[in-house]
Formats: structure tokens, sequence, C-alpha cells
């Protein structure tokens, strides 16, 4: 069947071009149906290579499908069909458009067989997705997106670089196992690390996505670190470096969450926490803890797409989002509340919720092989994720002290929107098989053994025993108006600061040497003047008329004028 | 009008109520654990009460550290916009609340820029 050859980037980009020229309910239409007819031909394609090409000697392989990819294929439809519907109200081509291409390129991206591939949806997915920020059309925004697109497009270089590099060692391109060694394989990993929001290169995601619009962050949350899960996932699985780099993500980010005003920025700290967790998963690299990185990215991009729709809804209904002016909310945005709480109860993997069944698995891999501390730190993040992203997140908007803002629930469209990922995250938390039934390994897996159930809910309920007793005892952090440095700090501040100094300083030195220079001079021609008032001084003289100077010019030039001719 | 309603959050006493059913939970929570036979993959598992101290204890470490940590880490809330104040290096954290002009807060760029 001809159908079989359309790779799933496709159907997007071409829906996006229609997007272009339509309005109204017809370019609606046109959003919704393409992930819709996108998703049913995916899920009829068959396992294997689908697409092969050659290029100056190398074998590309532009669409390449097998369980690992067709797991992110699957979620990304998802996430895109719910995100579409959240922004069907906008009326702006600018967004719409690039949100279209963006969900390609990371469908391009996911379905990659080669390098090169992967290297041209790795710069498509940047140079689409900051136009989502762009949107905002704030002069704040236009900065994040600027630093944004520099630190993306920096990943990609470095990703061509790794593929050359990986080209010329191996004499292939094919995307598999790459593993940290050569050249090569360093880079690569670096490549992966900036888009993955390693710790130190986590700041592009904080800085930019709380900037984007309301709805272009809904988009951003799903699809470019959930592509760089992808990459580690199929080019370093059991790679022991991302054991404690993905551990080191888990905890960080919780305390910055913590003292974060900007609700929006809370998630994307979380957002960190919790892809730190899968990258544990993947430097364990067991079929155990694979699958639960796999799983954990499938709910993640939803339960967070959740989150940050409902914090996009209270965003859009109030014109706010910072902590300090929002509370209350609750009374007059109820849908939202819910549907909050069970974003919020499925990131902090409550029993019976989604992040419960796929968080367990890599919990569970950690302390199977060894790795005690790890696993302690990643209890510690649990409770930590629920802690700031489950219980700060609604309370301070939708509860807390009333801000007296009284906004109404947001349009039908972005309500539907969450009440689809919701359902997503209820029924994936209570009927896990069918998940589990699409991940690569069979692991026989149950989450909903008694122990565990019982010691994830103490250890929730305890954690917000902690959180009780803190706001009772007033020990609890307030919320403050206020920007926390991290290490963004060191190019955003510092490094201009530095710069400038020493520029500063080099323009002074430079300039006392001329004038230093000028007066020495001045001592010179003085003084020659002086010594000889008669021969030197009429060559050297200031007082000469410059006239005389353009009299001699002329001369010569004349002379020059008839030597030419007199050699004819 | 919709201010003088009153909701179920503004009396005090149904907050109290449902705190007092949370700590019931939290009590019975920790009595299952002698009632419910566990299989453990680790030692520590077996101390008593190791996931619901560790929860707690985990939480409050986790809020004292983070609000110390703002004292060495908060600025103004444009720290970062107004580019040409280096001095705002010294702002220290008390002046945050003081910071007037509030920047794109009320723009959410879901303005229908197509009409």
């Amino acid at each position: 069947m001809w159908m079989i050859e359309i790779p799933p980037f496709l159907p997007f980009f071409i829906g996006a071009l229609f997007a272009a020229f339509t309005r109204g309910n017809l370019r609606s239409a046109i959003l919704i149906a393409v992930p819709v007819l996108s998703a049913l031909h995916l899920w009829m394609v068959p396992d294997g290579i689908h697409l092969q090409l050659a290029f100056l000697d190398y074998q590309l392989v532009p669409y390449r499908v097998d369980k690992l990819s067709l797991m992110f294929g699957y979620v990304f439809h998802i996430a895109a069909f719910i995100a579409i519907i959240y922004s069907l109200h906008v009326r702006d081509t600018v967004q719409q458009v690039a949100a279209m291409l963006y969900a390609g390129s990371g469908l391009g991206a996911v379905f990659a067989g080669d390098l090169l591939t992967l290297f041209v949806f790795w710069e498509l997915l940047a140079f689409t997705s900051v136009f989502l920020i762009w949107a905002r059309r704030t002069q704040r925004s236009y900065a994040a997106g600027m630093r944004y697109l520099i630190i993306q497009v920096l990943s990609g270089v470095i990703l061509l670089a790794g593929a050359l590099f990986y080209g010329a060692e191996h004499g292939t391109l094919s995307f598999e196992f790459i593993g940290l060694e050569g050249i090569a394989g360093w880079l690569i990993f670096i490549a992966f690390g900036i888009k993955c929001a390693f710790p130190i290169a986590h700041n592009w995601l904080t800085d930019a996505y709380p900037e984007a619009t309301v709805t272009g962050t809904v988009f951003l949350s799903a699809f470019t670190t959930k592509v760089a899960v992808y990459s580690l996932a199929r080019g370093y699985p059991g790679t022991e470096l991302l054991i404690y780099i993905g551990a080191a993500m888990t905890c960080f980010p919780i305390f910055f969450a913590v003292i974060e005003n900007d609700l929006r920025r809370v998630l994307a700290y979380s957002l960190i926490n919790q892809v730190g967790f899968m990258v544990v998963g993947i430097g364990i690299g067991t079929a155990l803890a694979l699958n639960g990185a796999i799983s954990h990215a499938f709910n993640d991009v939803i339960f967070k797409g959740l989150l940050f729709m409902s914090m996009g809804a209270v965003l859009q209904m109030t014109g706010r989002i910072n902590g300090s002016d929002l509370g209350g909310l609750c009374k007059t945005m109820p849908k939202t509340t819910v549907l909050c709480i069970v974003g919020a109860a499925s990131i902090s993997a409550f029993p019976l919720f989604s992040g419960f069944v796929s968080k367990s698995m890599v919990m569970t891999a950690a302390v199977e092989n060894g790795h005690e501390w790890i696993w302690l730190m990643l209890l510690f993040a649990s409770a930590g994720v629920f802690h700031h992203a489950g219980i700060k997140i609604p309370y301070f908007a939708f509860f807390a002290h009333d801000s007296g803002i009284r906004a109404s629930d947001p349009p039908n469209n972005m309500l539907l929107a969450m009440l689809i990922a919701a359902v997503l995250c209820i029924g994936i938390g209570v009927y896990p098989s069918a998940l589990y039934s699409l991940l690569p390994y069979d692991t026989g897996y149950n989450p909903y053994d008694a122990t565990h159930v019982l010691a994830q809910t103490q250890l929730l309920f305890f954690s917000a025993l902690a959180f009780v007793w803190l706001n009772l005892k007033g020990l609890y952090p307030p919320e403050l108006r206020s920007t926390n440095l991290d290490f963004e700090w060191i190019y955003r501040r510092a490094t201009p600061v530095l710069l400038r100094n020493v520029f500063a300083f080099i323009w002074k030195a430079d300039h006392s040497l001329r004038q230093s220079f000028h007066l020495r001079m001045d001592y010179l021609l003085a003084f020659v003047a002086r010594r000889h008032e008669g021969r030197i001084s009429g060559l050297l003289s200031r007082t000469y008329p410059a006239g005389s100077i353009v009299m001699w010019v002329a001369v010569i030039l004349a002379t020059y004028l008839i030597l030419s001719f007199m050699t004819h | 009008m919709d201010n003088e309603r009153k909701y179920f959050f503004d009396n005090p006493n149904n907050i109290k109520r449902l705190l007092y059913v949370f700590y019931a939970i939290c009590i019975l929570l920790l009595l299952m654990e002698f009632v419910i036979h566990r299989h453990i993959s680790h030692s520590w598992e077996n101390l008593w009460g190791f996931y619901p101290v560790y929860g707690f204890i985990g939480c409050v470490v986790l809020v004292l550290v983070a609000t110390w940590m703002r004292t060495f880490l908060m600025r103004s809330e444009n720290y970062y916009d107004d580019g040409n104040a280096v001095d705002a290096e010294n702002n220290s954290a008390t002046d945050t609340q003081a910071s007037t002009h509030q920047t794109s807060n009320n723009k959410t760029g879901d303005s229908n820029v197509d009409d």
C-alpha cells in the first residue's frame, strides 16, 4: 500500500501550509484533522525501516519505525491533538503555523533513522518553536526567544559536528547505539544533553518556556525535551554517567521551584525534575529501567501538558501568573481547579494516576541494580515534586489567600483539551496494561502491589503533612515578586558585565596611550623646531601652508601624465 | 455581587474539618504498616515508618534549604531587564517588594492578531 510510505512529519508540514492560507473554521478543521488522520495512519504502520535513500557515500534513513520511535510517535500525536484543541480560539497565523511545523519536526526527529536527518529536524525544532515564544510579542519574550534559539542552534551545530566525526569513525551515519567513545560519542552526547536540559545547560528551558504564549508553552513542553530523551534512549542506554546526571536533575530544580514565583516557571523546573527520572532510567539501561523511562516520558507529555494548560488558563483569564498575585481562584474557576489537581496528582505519582505506573519502574530498577543512594535521591525528588508541583501549584493559584480575582473558567475548547488530558492521566493510571503493551520490552511489571502502593501513599501524605505543618507554623516561604539567580546568571549578567568592564578598561588604556604618544610627539616637534630654527623646521613646521603640498602633488601628477604620453 | 457569596473555603471550620480528615488518613496509613505484609527490596525499608519519616523530613529540609537559598539568590523582579544598571548587583532581597513597574505580566500573547 502506498500509504505506508508517508512519514508522519509530512501531514503536519502540509497541514501547516494549509493553515497559513485558510482562516476561521476551515483552518480549525484542518488543524484538528491532521493529527487524527496521521495517528490513524501511524497505527497501521508495521515495524521496520520504511524509507531509505543514498546521499553521497552514506545511506540515509529518513523514516525508521520500531517500538521505541512508535512510542514517542503516538504520544506526540496525542500531545499535538490536545494542544491544537487547546489553542483553537487563537487567531494568530504565526502561532498556528509554527505549532504545526514544530510538532512535525518533533515527529520527524523521533522517526529519523540516521544522524543527518536527525540533525535537520533537530534544528527545525529550534527554528519553528522559537516563534511560539516570540508570538507573545513582548520585549522580554523576544530576548528570551533569542537566547533560546542561540542555545538550541548551538546544540544542533554540536550534533552536526558529532555526526560528521561519527561518519568518519564508523563509515555510517545510521542512528543506533552510540556510547561514550571517541570524539563523536561525546559531541553527540553533549548535543543531546543541551536539549535534554542537563544541569548548567538547563536554563534555556526555565528562561524561555514561561515567556512563551499561553498555548505555545503547551506545545513547547511536549516536544523538545522528549525528543532529547528519545535520542538518549536510542544512543546511550546503559551509560552510567547518565544515572548521576539524571539524579542531579531530579533534585536541584525542586529547590528553585519552591522559591519561584512565576507558576509556569515552577512547572518548567519540575519539567527538568521529571526528565531527570527518565535520564536515570536510560542510564541504568535494563529492560525495566528503559521501559520506565519511556513510559514516563509518555505520561509526562500528557500530565505536564495538563498542568501547563491549567496554568495557561489562569494566565489567560486573569492576566497574571505570579503566585504572589493569585489565590482563591477555585471559587470561580472550579473546573480548571479540578483538572489542575488531576495533573498535580499525576505528576506526584499518586496511585491510580499515570505518574505512578511509570515512575515506579525507574525507582524499582534503581534499587534492584544496587544504586541505593540514587534511589534515595529519587525518593527525595518524588516527595519534592509533590511538594512544589502537586501542592504548591494548585494551592497558590486556586486556594491560599483570596486574591479577590473573580475570573471565570476558560473557553470550552481549552476546558475540553484539559479534560482529554485528565481522562488520559486517570485512564493510564487505572489501566496501565494498555500503556505497557506498547513498550519495547516485556517485563511483566505490576505497579499495583500492596507494598508499593502503601509506600508511595505514605511518602506523599507525609510530604503533604510537612507542607501543612510548615504552613501552620508560618515557616513556609511566602511567594515574593523576585528573580532567583540560577546558572543563567553567568551568561545573562556576569559575562556581559565582565566584557563591558574589560572593554572599558581597554578603551581607557588605549586612550591614555594615544594621549601620551601625542604629548610626546608635541614635545618632539617643539624640540626639533627649537634646535633647527632654519632648515628642518621648514620641513616639519606646522605653520607651513597646506596649499603648497597640494601644488606639489599636482606637479607630480602632471609629470606622470607627461611621462605616460611619452611612453605610448 | 459575586464577592458576597460564601464559598466552601471561606468558612474556617470547613478547613479545620478537612485537616482533621487529613490527619486521620495519615495516622491510618502509619498503622497500615502493621497490617499489610510487605515484601521489601532494601533493608532500609525494614525501618518502621521509613517512607513517612523520609517524606516528612525530606520536605521540611527541602523548604528550609530553599528558604535559605533566597538569602543569596533572590534579586528584584526586573533584575535582568535593566541591563544598564550594574548597580542592581547590590540590590538586596529586601527591596524586591518595592519594584514598581510591572513589565510584561499582563500580556498573555493570545491576542487575536489576525483580525
